[in-house]
């Protein structure tokens, strides 16, 4: 299997797409000239043409609310937002609209579309540009999300989001772009709401996507060295969510920390904590223990930037104390 | 002031202590620091001093009674005081609360020699039984009376027979968590967390593996009788036992032979070997049986139902009595080993029986059981096999008593007599007696265990 | 302040540039589209009357006295071309020829309704009328709109995507940048504000410094209309102009119709921005009344024939309210939220 980045992953599944389906098309600032802010885009313009690969002006709301109608009448758009922080002068298309229109319209109208883009921190991009905002989506009906962790999810799961016939809400990680693994040449789809366990142990799961699978597995790695087995699960589509698996392993450890990169209050992992204890109450041993970012906006310095992430240091903490061993 | 003095924490796990003896008595004087009594803690015997100087008004129980962790045992204050409030209360709490309500003289049997048969006729094996309704919640100072455990720790304790007011919870406030349940169950968390095919696995090779649990007693309150739930660990050896008092064929063989030779031996042994560690005679007698079994390889069988399975190497398991019930911890290949080692190991593996931390596989496996009430004072008995294993051996104490030798002479003998239990599937009276025959010949020629 | 506010029709102005005489017009074509807009008004009628004993909840927008605009401008365009509206579409949706009967079921929240019961008034679509809502967020429908002229394009059709939006959309961003991203990509849009003085209760004087709306077209130099919607026969002609333009040649056109809804922005609305005065002097330029005499004065149809024409439109509208009244309820939400 070939060895590329989670970028290169992300541009195969965009090819092949294309090519297999000719509705399928590409919209967003900066996509197609420029070969993409994040050279996710790099050689689509060429092979597909103006007409597939759309430059936008700076007007989210507006070519989101384009991708939507398209998709109402017979196209597969894809929309790409620069950052997914851009996202949110858009949000009213993808949520009053892309994710109500298949109910409001009794079915006559879906929305096969996939609203892609980089989320979450990068490196010192400050406030305005260091977001995730996978619960608000989350939160939806009618949408699915999706956040991979690595470059063969990244293909599998964008390939698998194009064809879907739902508005997609395609989560990728800035600090991911570079990150390399082997991925499947060619048709290469991986489902939705499947969770999957990267590293398989007994006594605690640990539950995160994106880039905080990486961050999870360095703290696996470090926990073991401690004497303490790890189980760790990526859910990969985070609506659909593959609760069942998470319920499975949590009924196995008895203990269970989530980690994700965004606030705290209303997160994601908040809703997965309360469904594990109505699920497994009878299995927790302790509490279910979150780890996430704090609670402010992402300052710019270095140093600061790091403090508020999760770190490996952060959820071996969390893990010592549901296993009371702190 | 006078005041109320607790039985510490003298271990991180202890739960409660057997006051084993005052060393200081009512009216003496003491400064902080000064060793007050020794307790014996589910670890060790240790020192209880006091933090506070004063006179010992009134010590509160007698040596010898299991006292739990915190319940009043003195009160401590000047000399003249009146403490008459202060014995009120702490009879309220010794009746109510932490210490027994039944003084319990008894010594539990954790702390007795280890080693004791599988047999139900082993004596004094159960712990000091306080009654169910007067259990302390002794876990939950900060919690109003209320018993904290995690949900998993309850579950557990429903599946394991564990009544909750008995354990001592070690999470924030006192919360009972997992690991409190398991170390009350002695179930290996490790080995635990892969139930329930693990134990199955489990169970057809120990006599101590976890079984599923049955239907659950109900405390008493009535005061004239006292259910303790059963553990897991009981559980398990009631219905093995069971199995095999009915199911195998047993027939008994009893011998007993000169052990002069064999104290002599150990005697030597220990003092070549300095202060390096004690030989017991155990431990002889566990090098004795392996090496018979490599003599007599019949012996060392077992019945399958289509099959004699012959095992071709020799592991001894050792039954040990502990509070809450039996194991038998296995020294591997014990033909091969030097008596140092097997008196080693032997140590190490009863410690960490009583420790809980014992591995699956190390009591597991045996082809061949011995279990030695000597240390209790019994003469002789005979001993339940622990399957699969095709017999067991019961040994008694020594014993002085007349003998006639081959000159018609009477002289002082010491005898040690043993009882083999053998599965008549698979070893028959010829087969047994030619065992004992071996290790008679080689208890009373010590040496040879050296060879 | 209301002195200020009322608005007429002398204001109104049209392009310098705009053919004339587009309003002569034939029994042929000006009779069905009276009856459009005379059962469009029934059909409204009934539905306030509804709304007031409680068969229909929620919000219920009426665009009584606005009839000539959708009437007219639906006449203007191909059954292939795509209309997007907003939650004031119960005159476009039918005059697109979703029955009264799917119409009011459909606000009455039964299954039979043009969407089961699970859109109501404000959430009306037709996928085989080439409608596409229906929308309850002011201006977020235009760059949908956008968009299905996008996929037109991108498929080479000939077909026009025509949206309906209000005075009030002027100032929002969907708007906004729908008209540009049509403007820019060329697309074969006609934009058609229905301006009726509010937006809500406030009026356009106090929403926007440029109450002609068209001048936003300037912006992206994109051609633009601008007219009084009484006159049915004028609207369809001067939409025509434009959404032929927008087929022949995708260039996409902002069209402000002036107009006025004789009823409160919706039922709950007690009308105090306005003076009755006002509202009377706007009734003289009824859609119907005109079109009437249109039809008697100018075209000397028989009067008979017009008693009849309604006559037949009051048991339409009769016949949908009982079948809306018997209709069974709404039953099922779930299959429509994700589709497998």
């Amino acid at each position: 299997m070939p060895i590329i980045s989670y970028r290169e992953a992300l541009n195969a599944a965009l090819r092949e797409e294309m090519q297999r389906d000719e509705t399928v098309f590409l919209m967003g600032e900066e996509v197609g000239h420029y070969q993409g802010a994040y050279k996710v885009s790099q050689g689509l313009l060429e092979e597909f043409s103006e007409r597939r690969v759309v430059d936008t002006p700076i007007a989210e709301l507006g070519f989101s609310g384009v991708g939507v109608g398209a998709a109402m009448v017979g196209l597969r758009p894809v929309i790409e937002f620069m950052s997914f922080n851009f996202s949110l002068v858009a949000i009213d298309q993808i949520i009053n609209h892309a994710a109500k229109m298949y109910q409001m319209s009794a079915g006559q109208f879906h929305i096969p579309m996939v609203f892609r883009g980089p989320s979450g921190p990068a490196v010192q991009v400050g406030a305005q540009h260091s977001q995730s905002f996978e619960s608000y989506y989350c939160y939806v009906p009618g949408l699915k999300v999706v956040c991979p962790s690595t470059p063969a999810d990244a293909k599998g799961l964008l390939k698998t989001a194009i064809r879907d016939d739902n508005p997609v809400v395609f989560m990728e990680s800035e600090l991911l772009y570079n990150s390399t693994g082997e991925v499947p040449e060619g048709e290469h789809l991986v489902p939705f709401g499947k969770a999957e366990i990267k590293r398989a142990g007994k006594e605690v799961t640990l539950i995160a996507w994106s880039k905080m699978v990486e961050v999870v597995l360095e703290a696996a790695t470090e926990l073991e060295a401690l004497g303490i087995d790890a189980e760790v699960l990526d859910p990969r589509s985070l609506r659909p969510l593959d609760i069942d698996s998470m319920v499975e392993s949590v009924k196995k450890t008895g203990r269970c920390v989530i980690v994700e990169v965004g606030w705290s209050m209303c997160g994601l992992g908040a809703e997965i904590a309360f469904q594990l204890q109505r699920e497994c109450l009878d299995y927790l041993d302790a509490p279910v223990e979150r780890v996430t970012s704090d609670d402010v906006p992402m300052p710019y310095a270095k140093n600061l930037e790091q403090e508020v992430m999760p770190q490996v240091k952060d959820i071996v903490a969390a893990v010592k104390h549901v296993l009371y061993l702190d | 002031m006078a005041q109320i003095i607790g039985l510490p924490k003298l271990s991180p796990t202890m739960e409660e202590g057997v006051l084993v003896r005052w060393v200081k008595q009512e009216g003496d004087e003491v400064e902080p620091g000064d060793l007050i009594a020794e307790v014996e803690t589910d670890k060790a015997n240790m020192d209880f001093a006091l933090e506070d100087e004063g006179v010992l008004l009134k010590l509160l129980v007698e040596a010898g009674a299991t006292v739990k962790l915190g319940a009043p045992v003195l009160i401590l204050g000047e000399a003249g005081e009146d403490i008459s409030e202060l014995l009120v209360e702490a009879q309220n709490q010794l009746s109510a609360g932490p210490a027994p309500a039944d003084p319990v003289a008894s010594a539990p049997v954790a702390s007795a020699p280890a080693a004791s048969a599988p047999a139900a006729s082993a004596p004094a094996a159960s712990a000091p039984v306080t009654p169910v309704a007067s259990m302390p919640v002794a876990t939950t100072p900060a919690s109003g009376g209320r018993l904290l455990a995690s949900p998993l720790a309850k579950t557990l304790a429903i599946e394991l027979g564990i009544d909750l007011r008995t354990v001592t919870g070690s999470g924030p406030g006192g919360r009972i968590v997992e690991r409190d349940v398991r170390a009350v169950a002695g179930t290996a968390p490790q080995a635990a967390q892969t139930a329930p095919q693990a134990a199955a696995v489990l169970s057809g090779e120990t006599a101590l593996a976890v079984i599923p649990p049955g239907p659950l007693a109900v405390p008493g309150n009535d005061g004239e009788y006292v259910d303790k739930p059963l553990t897991n660990i009981r559980r398990t050896i009631a219905e093995r036992l069971t199995a095999a008092k009915r199911d195998i064929p047993h027939f008994r063989l009893t011998t007993s032979f000169e052990a002069g030779p064999l104290l002599a031996f150990r005697k030597r042994l220990n003092e070549l070997m300095g202060g390096k560690g004690k030989v017991t005679i155990n431990d002889l007698l566990i090098k004795g049986i392996a090496l018979a079994l490599r003599r007599v390889p019949d012996a060392n069988v077992a019945y399958l139902g289509n099959a004699i399975r012959y095992f071709t190497q020799v592991h001894i398991g050792v039954a040990v009595a502990l509070e809450r019930g039996l194991m038998t911890p296995v020294v591997r290949n014990a033909d091969l080993k030097g008596l140092g080692v097997i008196s080693t190991e032997v140590k190490d593996l009863v410690g960490r029986a009583k420790d809980r931390k014992l591995k699956a596989h190390e009591i597991t496996g045996s082809t061949f059981t011995i279990s030695n009430l000597g240390m209790f004072g019994i003469d002789h008995f005979d001993a339940i096999i622990n399957p699969p294993e095709g017999a067991i051996l019961a040994v008694g104490r020594i014993v002085k008593q007349p003998i006639i030798d081959d000159d018609g002479k009477i002289g002082l003998g010491q005898r040690m007599t043993m009882t083999m239990s053998c599965d008549h599937r698979v070893i028959d009276g010829a087969v047994g007696a030619r065992f004992l025959d071996e290790l008679v010949e080689l208890l009373e020629s010590p040496e040879s265990l050296a060879l | 302040m209301l002195a200020g506010a009322m608005s007429s029709r002398a204001d109104i102005r049209i392009e310098p540039d705009t053919p004339e005489n587009l309003e002569a017009t034939t029994e042929e074509e000006l009779l069905p589209l009276y009856k459009t807009m005379l059962s469009i008004r029934r059909l409204e009628e009934a539905s306030a009357k509804a709304y007031s004993v409680g068969k229909i909840g929620g919000f219920l927008h009426l665009a009584i006295g606005q009839e000539a605009v959708c009437t007219g401008a639906v006449a203007a365009l191909r059954p292939e071309d795509y209309i997007t509206s907003t939650y004031r579409e119960h005159g476009h949706i039918y005059a697109r020829g979703v029955s009264a009967r799917a119409i009011l079921a459909e606000m009455w929240g039964k299954k039979t309704g043009v969407v089961k019961g699970l859109g109501g008034s404000m959430h009306m679509f037709s996928k085989e009328h080439n409608f596409l809502g229906g929308h309850g967020i002011v201006g977020g429908h235009v760059p949908i709109a956008v968009g299905a002229a996008f996929k037109a394009k991108y498929h080479g059709e000939k077909r026009v995507s025509a949206v309906f939006f209000g005075d009030g959309s002027a100032t929002i961003g969907g708007f906004a940048e729908g008209l540009a991203l049509a403007a820019l990509w060329k697309l074969p849009v006609v934009f058609i504000c229905e301006n009726n003085q509010y937006s809500m209760g406030t009026p356009l004087y106090r929403t926007t410094a440029a109450p002609d709306i068209t001048q936003r077209a300037l912006a992206h130099d994109m051609d633009r209309d601008r007219f009084d919607g009484d006159d049915v026969i004028k609207v369809k002609r001067r939409i025509a102009l434009a959404v032929e333009r927008a087929r022949e040649t995708n260039r996409p056109t902002l069209i402000e119709v002036r107009t006025y809804r004789f009823r409160g922005h919706s039922m709950s609305d007690p009308g105090l921005y306005r003076t009755r005065e006002e509202v009377a002097e706007w009734k003289k330029g009824d859609p119907l009344v005109r079109a009437k005499r249109r039809l008697i004065e100018e075209l000397g149809v028989d009067e008979e024939k017009i008693k009849a024409i309604a006559a037949e439109v009051k048991d339409e509208i009769a016949d949908a309210v009982r079948f809306a009244d018997t209709s069974p309820a709404s039953d099922s939400y779930l299959p429509y939220v994700i589709k497998e």
